[in-house]
């Protein structure tokens, strides 16, 4: 593309590709320098990104604050652990009414996941998306609470101490033990959701879901109901954050009742609203700035979080739009 | 004898022990307005949302086109032909006029459920959504965000959008609100065009407007239909100028 070409595009398009790039390029450099951590840095920033483009879809363009997404974080995480720890012992989840054992490949598993997450978030949807406002935002964590409390109290899956994944769950191409093929897959799955969201937004669902968000009576008199509509796009973005929730856990090898508490629920509603509600990119700026900080300022002191408060503070008070916001401009509305 | 567009039967609607709506009887033929007057808090909104399917009625059933639709949403009657418009506006606030259109035109063309491709890369309904502004002469503005709008083009906005849907008819609640003289003369000869395309049940303060259109009149007191005929009768009856004893009607 010549100069004048890229010039010619929207300021959003070349900061979202810069963000993206960016990440992209961290590892890469990491890895050359021998430094994993940072490969492992990267990969963090991909997967709490996929799953702040997932709550992204229903707070940013469907105004559903959702406060229960750390739900379908952990339970795409505990599908991740579940379904490796029964592949390890070559046992059971089930033998009635037929036998279901365990999987260690990740395609099987994060179909498993979409599926599962998608079912709950079906659920607590259809009855969450009765309520607005303040309601749905307790309603939300209420189900989140309900489902956190199930997982402790469930030892076959180490209840709190939750679930070791001992060998990471498998590619049927490439090694997923590699930290930079680990990293690729998560970067790819991130793009791909990105795509996605942009494609819904501009659809005809995308159109009528914002409409949601501004005035459901005119969604109404213009003859589409605004219930089924919100519930799709809520499923949607379940399954999304659920993904990610199973990277997440194969990432650590490792999953526990901590990613479905409600304090990853309000970190997954960090990133969104830092980088800048209802941006398509908005949760890779979010979760890239919070990982740094964690890093950087967690570095050197336990209280890093103050200075998150205080950056939260300045975008809510100040920067409406968040980082993308602040970069390129406000939004542009069709 | 033509089948009736709308028809009221026994519609009621109690809030504590005020009756909002009382055992309203009412039809809307095709080709007709039919106008609804009635003091300040005669129960007129109430009976308007009842129609449009926001309030469900304690007794009585609405029937739209010959249709039983009195628990239908309110998305289900605006499908089937029934377009409104709001006393205040509505429309959404972050979309340009356009979009508020395009908006409208996409549940006819095959509804939310679509996916993939961006409705704005749909270039026949954009012309079609242009087509719908310039009837209201908004064509000009069709870019601007709705917030950037007058207030009077808001108004023509609302009218543009429930023509939008197609209507068979129309409900319009106080479409002259605060408009002025003047764009309250050129929205009563437009609505006036419009009634072969839709008929139209009309809710309006401004008498003058009412008048000059309304080829029935329905008096609404108390949630009662005191007087229902055309315009003529209705400015002879004594009961309408009790109800409105002191009020401009004539």
């Amino acid at each position: 593309m010549s100069t004048a070409a890229i010039r010619a595009l929207p300021r959003e398009t070349l900061v979202n590709a810069v963000l993206a790039l960016a990440l992209l390029a961290a590892p890469l450099i990491a890895q050359m320098l021998d430094e994993p951590f940072y490969v492992s840095l990267a990969t963090r920033v991909a997967i709490l990104a996929l799953a702040g483009v997932g709550l992204n879809l229903a707070l940013g363009y469907g105004g559903m604050v959702s406060f229960g997404h750390a739900a379908f974080f952990g339970l795409g995480g505990y599908v991740a652990g579940i379904t490796a720890l029964h592949a390890f012992e070559g046992s059971d989840f089930m033998t009635w009414p037929w036998s279901v054992g365990g999987s260690d490949q990740l395609l099987v598993v994060w179909s498993v996941a979409a599926v599962v997450v998608a079912l709950v978030a079906l659920a607590i949807g259809a009855i969450s998306l009765r309520t607005s406002g303040v309601y749905f935002i307790m309603i939300t964590l209420a189900f989140a609470q309900m489902i956190y409390y199930l997982a402790i109290s469930l030892p076959t899956y180490g209840g709190e101490d939750g679930l070791s994944i001992y060998l990471r769950n498998q590619l049927p191409l490439g090694d997923s033990n590699d930290p930079l093929t680990f990293f690729f897959v998560c970067y790819g799955l991130l793009l791909a959701a990105l795509f996605l969201s942009a494609r819904l937004v501009a659809a005809p669902f995308g159109v009528a879901l914002q409409c949601a968000r501004m005035n459901e009576t005119r969604l109404a008199t213009s003859g589409i109901a605004p219930f089924p509509v919100k519930l799709t796009a809520f499923v949607i973005s379940a399954v999304i954050t659920g993904i990610a929730g199973a990277l997440f856990a194969d990432l650590n090898g490792f999953v526990g009742p901590s990613m479905l508490s409600w304090h990853r629920s309000g970190e997954i509603m960090i990133f969104v609203i830092l980088g800048g509600v209802g941006r398509l990119f908005a949760p890779l700026a979010g979760a890239a700035l919070f990982i740094l900080l964690e890093s950087l300022i967690g570095g050197m002191t336990d209280r890093w979080q103050l200075f998150l408060g205080i950056m939260l503070l300045a975008v809510v008070l100040f920067a409406r739009g968040g980082l993308i916001g602040l970069l390129a401009g406000k939004v542009r509305h069709d | 004898m033509t089948e009736a567009l709308l028809e009221l039967k026994g519609l009621s609607k109690a809030f504590g022990a005020l009756k909002a709506s009382d055992a309203v009887d009412l039809t809307l033929m095709p080709g007709e307005i039919h106008a609804l007057i009635g003091p300040n808090g005669a129960g007129k909104s109430t009976l308007i949302a009842q129609v449009a399917g926001w309030l469900h009625s304690d007794a009585g059933e609405v029937h739209l086109l010959g249709r039983n639709v009195s628990h239908w949403s309110v998305a289900a009657r605006a499908g089937l032909g029934l377009g409104r418009s709001f006393q205040v506006s509505s429309l959404a606030s972050e979309f340009s006029a356009l979009g508020n259109v395009l908006l409208a035109l996409q549940a006819r063309e095959g509804g939310a459920f679509r996916f993939w491709s961006p409705l704005r890369g749909n270039a026949r309904l954009r012309d079609e959504a242009m087509a719908v502004l310039a009837r209201v002469g908004l064509e000009d503005r069709a870019e601007l965000p709705v917030a950037s709008l007058s207030h009077g083009e808001r108004r023509l906005l609302e009218v543009a959008l429930a023509l939008a849907i197609q209507p068979k008819l129309l409900l319009l609640d106080e479409p002259m609100a605060g408009l002025g003289p003047e764009g309250t003369r050129n929205l009563t000869a437009f609505l006036r065009g419009l009634k072969e395309e839709a008929a139209i049940l009309l809710v309006e303060h401004d008498m003058d407007a009412v008048f000059a259109l309304a080829d029935r009149i329905s008096v609404l007191v108390y949630g009662r239909v005191i007087a229902s005929g055309p315009p003529e009768e209705i400015r002879q009856s004594a009961a309408v100028r009790e109800a409105y004893l002191g009020d401009s009607l004539c």
